[in-house]
């Protein structure tokens, strides 16, 4: 076994695809400050909102799954901002006090 | 990123080659690039760069917003010894993304039963080393306590350069390892490198303690190397 098949997000991915479901990929793309994933982590999230992964530690996947249903049901990419300053922090926010800025497309 | 690009890329990661995948962000749209297949001349020097460094980002060519993305094969276990140690190996080393082999010559250890879905090759270091050369990327982990079966493979580790050298034996056993191995011809200061005891200290007792203190210290090794020294 070269890569963990378990908990590997882009085999999730293709076989969610495979499987005729309707699948987006969000992908960390900058960090600034103390942020939990490095760029080019993977969160895969299908029209059901099952997901695979993580862009954060757990404090934006809840908002990233949200927009990520929208852009598979447009087919349009979206790119994320989420930074503390936000002032949903709580919710939405990285309670780390780090910014991420994550883009989600369609796949397939 | 369509199917056909997504499949490419995972039997890409799968075959343990690097592959690059380039997100066009101002007009959508994905390409995967794998090591050894061509890259467009015009993207070979911020390819090249990325395959180096192993870091993802973004990047402006001739006015387009790229996000580069680098997928690196992960490092490879070679654990001597299809001990009890090894067998908690063979379970975790996947869940951290690692390569894993094991090599016994004791076909008593070396069993399928033991070892179900796990590389296991029952032969001596000498034979499976001619064909897998050990490298850089590779961690040695060596737990059968027996010099015949351990010291060549450690010997090897050291000559490679492999990021992570371990050896299972109290501080006596080393010792006298640690002889065996200048005999041998390594350095001294090689040497010094070996993890023995082997493993972080966290007063590990049991046989699956010890393997994840084996992998917290292999972890620590990989993400802490020096890159400026290999280079």
């Amino acid at each position: 076994m070269t890569v963990s098949v378990t908990m590997d997000p882009l085999l999730t991915a293709e076989s969610w695809v495979k499987s005729g479901r309707s699948v987006a990929l969000a992908t960390v793309m900058e960090t600034w400050g103390s942020a939990p994933r490095q760029a080019g982590s993977h969160l895969v999230i299908d029209g059901e909102g099952n997901f695979e992964g993580s862009v954060s530690g757990g404090c934006v996947e809840g908002a990233v799954i949200t927009e990520a249903l929208d852009v598979i049901a447009s087919g349009q990419p979206k790119m994320l901002d989420f930074g503390v300053a936000d002032e949903t922090a709580w919710r939405i926010g990285l309670s780390c006090g780090g910014r991420i800025r994550v883009y989600v497309e369609r796949l397939g | 990123m369509q199917l056909a690009e997504l499949a490419r890329l995972n039997s890409a990661r799968l075959q343990r080659r690097a592959a690059v995948v380039l997100t066009d962000i101002s007009a959508g749209g994905s390409e995967v690039l794998v090591e050894g297949e061509g890259v467009p001349p015009a993207l070979a020097g911020i390819v090249t760069g990325a395959l180096r460094s192993g870091k993802a980002g973004l990047t402006e060519i001739e006015g387009r917003t790229l996000f580069i993305n680098v997928h690196l094969p992960p490092p490879r276990l070679l654990v001597i010894g299809a001990v009890h140690i090894s067998q908690a190996l063979a379970r975790m080393a996947p869940i951290i993304g690692y390569d894993l082999t094991i090599v016994d010559p004791r076909t008593a250890f070396a069993t399928e039963e033991r070892f179900e879905g796990v590389k296991l090759v029952a032969d001596w270091p000498e034979d499976v080393l001619k064909e897998q050369p050990l490298d850089a990327y590779t961690a040695l982990v060596a737990v059968t306590h027996d010099p015949k079966i351990d010291d060549f493979p450690l010997s090897e580790a050291l000559k490679a350069g492999c990021f992570y050298v371990g050896a299972l034996g109290s501080r006596k056993t080393h010792a006298k390892r640690m002889e065996r191995l200048k005999e041998m011809g390594c350095a001294e200061t090689q040497i010094a490198t070996i993890a023995a005891p082997i493993g972080l200290d966290i007063g590990a007792a049991t046989p699956a303690e010890i393997a994840l203190a084996i992998l917290a210290q292999v972890v620590e090794a990989f993400r802490r190397r020096d890159l400026a020294a290999e280079a």
